[in-house]
């Protein structure tokens, strides 16, 4: 199927475009539902009356539970995009960011950025990214010799995420009472009390991030062939790696940076996406669709389950996640072995 | 017979391991050259770095005079296509999605999918003799099929060099004495093709220029009439043989006489 908007010309494999456009509807259902929930059951007819005519009696859907709405997809999008970018480049589907330590080292940034800086914003933003960055960086150092892919750089993953780990509680513990209450609130994972204002900068971010990777896919695509194939074709493999460990270090630490560690999206995304669409590679569009998908649903749960009492949804990604990974690791040790 | 590509005095290896120290070779253009030697002798390291995939050590790989390092990725792969030994395709793709991939060099940022991309495509399948192929996902095709598939994809990359490896390696003998006819048919259009080949009288039959390895240094070339003899198939080889015209074609055939 070929898609043509002016001079851009997009190739899309048909099954692709209809799981895509199923999960667009199944996100907008559950859209539609989470911005009926609330301390009290609103109708559609008045969701889209709030929506769309934005009177005084609307200020509650439209205020609060549209920017959390809006959070879950738009940041679920963002990490099923993280870690559809982290699977290719490991070329292992538990190669992503939340398993081999980027959220955590994105996390011990944003608590840097708490505890010794004021915390605003931009502060947690930039630490978040700093952080992710600096994982990278030491994972791929310790993995250098035995090449970027495989389970070993996985494993290297793991540690360096159980090593930040500790480095996180050492700090909350260090800090003093009140910060210390507000990270682990937000340690868990949480859109709790989200508003437009605090999400702002991230949208902006991740729709910036978001336009790189239309960029770089086609080129992305090639480099699916294999290196030597995608070398000889014209790719600059260097480059594009690095664009994408940015890309994809920046889609995990800005949704780190407002929610604190969201595990499960990034790392079981791709995977479902990639499974539904039947394509090549692990695909970016049906990872971040699944990922919209995914979180918005976990953050209904979250809210649902113990009522009135809104959990973390981090809490209910980790334990959807722990079962899942158990499984994938299961896989993989059969599978190497 | 001038050589825009060429490979000055160039030390290859990886690593700590050396395969070629200071080799030769000037690649006539507009001409079809088979590679020819023993296992590990350095044939696909040679090619690597006349397609940018091994830096060497010391010595110059050019294209135009220029090195081929300070060529612009997308520019020098109009100019040069290579097929790798042993490629696996990616899962799912189909074969018309993987022979279009040939054409990446071509195409801008965003842009996939030209009109001259589609009819590069369409007589690359055709000439490969993979059309009726084209819906099939490649990981489901016999060895011969993938093969031919990868060959299409290269030749829709449309460049004046081809440069592959064992490209006949899986083929029965129909196909590749009909890869070898059209090696030679581009020849005739004017492109420059280099193959590693490992039939020698195959290679004797269809090429212009013969470059016969071993050890990594290039121990014979020229015409295939001039060069391959019992000698040379001694030396490189190390097998006794007597060497006779070919019946049909009146090139040297080589009968192993062990
Ligand atoms: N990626 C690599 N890393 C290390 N050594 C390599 C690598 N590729 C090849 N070699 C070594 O370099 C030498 C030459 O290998 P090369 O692949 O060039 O041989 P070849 O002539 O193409 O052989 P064949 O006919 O089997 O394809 C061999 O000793 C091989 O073991
Ligand atoms: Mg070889």
């Amino acid at each position: 199927m070929t898609l043509r908007a002016g001079p851009v010309v997009v190739q899309v494999e048909r099954r692709t475009a209809a799981v895509s456009s199923g999960l667009v509807a199944v996100a907008a259902v559950l859209a539609l539902v989470a911005l009926c929930y609330g301390q009290a059951w609103a109708s559609p007819t008045e969701v889209f009356t709030a929506l769309f005519s934005g009177d005084e009696s609307g200020f509650v859907i439209r205020e609060w539970r549209l920017p959390r709405v809006t959070a879950a997809l738009v940041f679920g999008a963002s990490l099923g995009l993280a870690g559809a970018i982290f699977q290719n480049l490991t070329r292992n589907a538990l190669g992503s960011p939340d398993v081999i330590g980027l959220d955590a080292g994105a996390y011990t940034g944003a608590l840097v950025a708490i505890t010794m800086l004021n915390g605003t914003a931009g502060q947690l933003a930039a630490g978040s990214v700093t952080g992710g960055l600096l994982a990278a960086a030491v994972i791929y150092l310790l993995s250098l010799n035995s090449g970027l892919s495989g389970l070993r750089l996985v494993v290297i993953g793991i540690a360096v995420n159980a090593m930040l780990t500790a480095l996180n509680s050492w700090i909350v513990l260090r800090a003093e009472i009140d910060v210390a209450l507000a990270a682990t609130g937000w340690n868990a994972g949480s859109l709790n009390g989200i508003d437009w204002a605090e999400a702002r900068l991230p949208f902006a971010i991740v729709a910036l991030l978001v336009l790189l990777l239309v960029v770089l896919s086609n080129e992305m695509h090639q480099a699916a062939l294999g290196d030597e194939v995608a070398r000889t074709t014209g790719v600059r493999l260097g480059r594009l790696r690095l664009l994408m460990v940015l890309a994809g270090v920046g889609c995990t630490a800005t949704v780190t940076a407002v929610a604190g560690p969201v595990v499960f999206i990034a790392l079981a995304a791709p995977q479902i996406g990639r499974r539904l669409a039947r394509a090549a590679g692990v695909p970016l569009v049906p990872a971040a669709l699944t990922g919209a998908v995914l979180l918005l649903a976990a953050d209904l749960v979250a809210q649902l389950l113990l009522a009135p009492v809104a959990l973390p949804v981090g809490v209910v990604t980790t334990a959807i996640g722990g079962c899942y990974l158990i499984w994938l690791l299961g896989m993989e040790v059969k599978r190497s072995g | 017979m001038g050589s825009r590509l060429t490979a000055e005095d160039v030390t290859l290896g990886y690593g700590e391991r050396m395969v070629s120290t200071r080799v030769s070779l000037a690649v006539p253009d507009g001409a079809f050259t088979a590679i020819v030697g023993p296992n590990a002798c350095g044939k696909s390291t040679l090619l690597k770095a006349f397609v940018r995939l091994l830096t060497p050590s010391s010595g110059t790989v050019r294209l135009d005079g220029r090195d081929v390092s300070g060529h612009r990725p997308k520019m020098f792969a109009r100019q040069v296509g290579f097929l790798p030994q042993g490629l696996i395709a990616p899962e799912n793709i189909v074969v018309r999605r993987l022979v279009a991939r040939g054409r990446y060099p071509h195409q801008s940022l965003l842009a996939a999918g030209s009109a001259a991309d589609e009819e590069a495509v369409r007589s690359a399948m055709a000439v490969a003799g993979v059309t009726d192929l084209a819906e099939r996902p490649v990981e489901e095709l016999s060895g011969g099929q993938r093969q031919r598939v990868w060959i299409a994809m290269v030749l829709a990359q449309e460049t004046p060099y081809l440069l592959l490896d064992e490209p006949t390696t899986f083929l029965d003998i129909t196909h590749q004495y009909d890869l070898l006819a059209l090696f030679a048919r581009l020849r005739d259009e004017g492109r420059t093709i280099v193959a590693v080949l490992h039939d020698i009288n195959q290679a004797c039959r269809f090429a212009d220029h013969i470059v016969a390895m071993k050890g990594g240094r290039v121990v014979a070339q020229g015409a295939p009439a001039d060069v391959v003899d019992a000698a040379l198939m001694q030396e490189v080889f190390g097998l006794p043989s007597i060497v006779m015209a070919n019946p049909v074609t009146g090139t040297p055939m080589v009968v192993p006489t062990v």
